[in-house]
């Protein structure tokens, strides 16, 4: 029964991952008044770059620097649509998806001739476990040394980064000058432009700080977990991650615990599917797969609490007319 | 710079027009990259989807879907509202159409069953329009961010129900048993053999589709409730002012694009498959959403644009034979593409447009 729990830790941290990178990667976008559901696409094209990347240059670094390099070039094309252009921001988004969808999968499928996949990833192209000191030593001390051994040691670098990247967020924007101006372009843009800054300017910064976070995630999916990319391998986490922004009402620690949440609920899906629960009898895969979709509409209900987006989140800033 | 200044012809023609230009411009970009010829691709594409009637029937079947899809987020464009669920409510809409399907199919011929498979497709449909309309409505909670989650809630149902409940005993597929002729559309090749559509699973469905496209038309420009969305969608703070009740056209608005997604079903199962399966919507919900934009949110421009994606989807897998690296995906790239250019980025020409023409307005507003 013990083991069986520190295992669920163990999926639930790998699991969260992604979830959680793409989900601050919202919190940036969104904060600044951007709203970004081109997250899902954003991370298959930096799935794609990273394990096409990866796998020609057997290194898993520059494999990430290519995840990373295709989606801030797709939030910089989410940002000349709908900053510049003052375009609809949804639709934006859904054009951001369709294109990583097909492009990702034809150019797969004209370099590698895998359909659509990249090939496995050799030594060095993929991102390995780090073991912590004495990981081995105390994994026999009770309660603390399987947790210490299996769920904070002998993660993949990407995880660290993603759990570090909460407090990072949390202290950028509520403890800096770029996070206060960030928060404020989203709120009152009309505010910020007459204090003399550059509402165009911060918004780009947002949404490049979300492309980054974005690469991390979908650079996980083919580096880390995966090895290579497979078509359509982000499968919805994207969305998953808008539903854990939303739920997490736009704050960073809200969302680390959400993102926790929806990565337990895939874990215990997996594990609990054909087991008989006392009481309730089996319960299917599906219930798992909708409950985040569900909670999420249910605090949207207003029945939990109320998530009150970033006031002007979706409205394109537009100075005085001339 | 508003749009106000540009002739009329130029707004609804020549900007269109531009921004088409483009997606496919950089569509034939990709195709390059890929190492193919763009005009051979464009060749194929043309002869493969309009070129003999077969490919034609196919390029009608898939246009009857795109045109209930495209419908469904025109009409709640015209509210103001963006109903990106159109997905999920046709997966749901399959539902009523399974079950007037199954329950009549073996006592009754198809025309009976029809009117009761629009009603069970419409009344589906809506139904799951229905919670994310009352809860902009009521709560204001966003309907783009609800209709997402219950796209992705309405999968697993699907496959719950498809899986567990409404499965043929003793099949591994999930999915319904197949229909007898009473739950069968006619296809189009039994009904006018000389037009040779052979195989093409264009169906009666096609009518349906076209019937719903002047009721929207009908609903929208000349009946009171049309007058009070499209008011309500120009500027809702008026409208309210007018007396116009918002919660009203909330959720009526979502109930109507809700129910026209739900019956793209009817193509679907009840024109073609003959049976509900899993995963029989493959994307034509989001589609609906380039094709509105391309089809300004009028039906007229909407059939048109759903006979564009029909192209793109035939020829598309015309293309994928004739040319096998251009595989299928190349359809998404230029559906995106086409969303990118007409909706996002619909603004990009207009500044230059606008130079262009001012001076000459300039000069016969002088003369004049």
């Amino acid at each position: 029964m013990f083991e069986t729990i520190i295992l669920m830790m163990d999926a639930t941290i790998r699991v969260s991952t992604p979830l959680l990178l793409a989900c601050l990667a919202g919190l940036y976008s969104e904060r600044s008044g951007v709203v970004d559901i081109g997250l899902e696409g954003k991370m298959l094209g930096a799935a794609f770059g990273a394990g096409a990347v990866a796998y020609i240059t057997a290194n898993a670094w520059l494999g990430l620097l290519a995840g990373i390099s295709v989606s801030v070039l797709l939030s910089l094309l989410h940002g000349f649509a709908s900053i510049s252009n003052r375009g609809n921001q949804i639709v934006s988004g859904v054009a951001i998806n369709f294109l990583a969808a097909g492009l990702t999968a034809l150019l797969g499928q004209t370099w590698f001739r895998q359909g659509g996949r990249t090939p496995s990833l050799p030594d060095g192209g993929r991102f390995t476990e780090i073991v912590w000191p004495f990981a081995e030593q105390v994994r026999n001390i009770p309660i603390i040394g399987p947790f210490y051994a299996e769920v904070l040691s002998g993660h993949k670098i990407l995880v660290y980064v993603a759990f570090l990247a909460v407090p990072l967020t949390w202290w950028i924007l509520f403890r800096t000058r770029f996070g206060l101006r960030l928060r404020a372009v989203g709120e009152n843009p009309a505010a910020v432009d007459t204090a003399g800054i550059s509402v165009v300017w911060m918004r780009y910064r947002a949404v490049i700080a979300c492309g980054i976070l974005c690469g991390v995630a979908g650079s996980y999916l083919s580096i880390a977990v995966g090895s290579g990319f497979g078509v359509n391998m982000t499968a919805g986490q994207g969305f998953m991650a808008l539903a854990a922004l939303i739920f997490a009402k736009w704050k960073p620690v809200s969302a680390m615990f959400t993102c926790l949440l929806f990565g337990f609920l895939d874990a215990a899906g997996t594990r609990l599917q054909g087991v008989e629960i006392w009481l309730i009898g089996e319960v299917p895969l599906q219930v798992f797969q909708a409950l985040p979709y569900v909670l999420t509409v249910v605090l949207l209900a207003g029945f939990i609490g109320k998530a009150i987006p970033p006031k002007a989140a979706g409205i394109p800033y537009l100075k005085e007319r001339s | 710079m508003s749009g106000g200044q540009l002739p009329r012809w130029v707004d609804l023609g020549l900007i269109p027009f531009l921004n088409l230009s483009a997606a496919f411009l950089v569509s034939g970009l990709v195709v390059i990259l890929i190492g193919e010829n763009p005009l051979d691709a464009v060749k194929v594409l043309l002869w493969g989807s309009l070129g003999y009637a077969e490919g034609f029937g196919f390029t009608l079947f898939y246009a009857t879907n795109f045109i209930f899809t495209g419908l469904a987020v025109a009409v709640a464009f015209h509210a103001g509202l963006f109903n990106i669920g159109g997905e999920g409510q046709a997966y749901v809409g399959g539902l009523g159409v399974a079950f007037a399907c199954l329950a009549l199919d073996q006592y009754v011929p198809w025309y009976v069953t029809l009117p009761f498979a629009i009603l069970g497709s419409a009344a589906m449909g809506a139904a799951w329009a229905f919670i994310p309309a009352w809860l902009q409505a009521k709560r204001g909670s966003h309907v783009v961010i609800t209709t997402i989650m219950f796209n992705y809630i309405s999968f697993s149902f699907m496959v719950y129900l498809l899986g567990n409940v409404l499965k043929k005993p003793g099949s591994m597929q999930n999915e319904t048993r197949t229909f007898e002729d009473g739950g069968r559309l006619p296809f189009l090749n039994d009904v006018f053999p000389s037009f040779g559509f052979g195989y093409a699973p264009v169906n009666l469905s096609l009518f349906v589709a076209l019937a719903a496209c002047v009721a929207v038309w009908f609903l929208i420009w000349r009946t009171k409730l049309g007058y009070e969305i499209r008011s309500f969608g120009a500027n809702a703070t008026a409208a309210v002012y007018a007396g116009i009740s918002p919660v009203r056209i909330i959720v009526v608005t979502m109930l109507i694009s809700g129910g026209l997604a739900g019956m793209m079903a009817i193509n679907e199962i009840m024109g073609s498959q003959h049976r509900l399966l899993i995963d029989f919507v493959t994307g034509y919900g989001f589609v609906g959403i380039a094709v509105a934009l391309m089809g300004r949110a009028h039906p007229v421009g909407i059939i048109l644009a759903a006979v564009l994606f029909g192209m793109l989807y035939q020829g598309g897998a015309e293309l994928s034979f004739e040319m096998p690296n251009i595989t299928r995906d190349m359809i998404i790239v230029i559906q995106g593409l086409v969303i990118l250019f007409a909706g996002a980025l619909e603004h990009m020409f207009r500044p230059a447009i606008v130079r262009f023409f001012t001076p000459s307005q300039a000069l016969a507003a002088k003369e004049a």
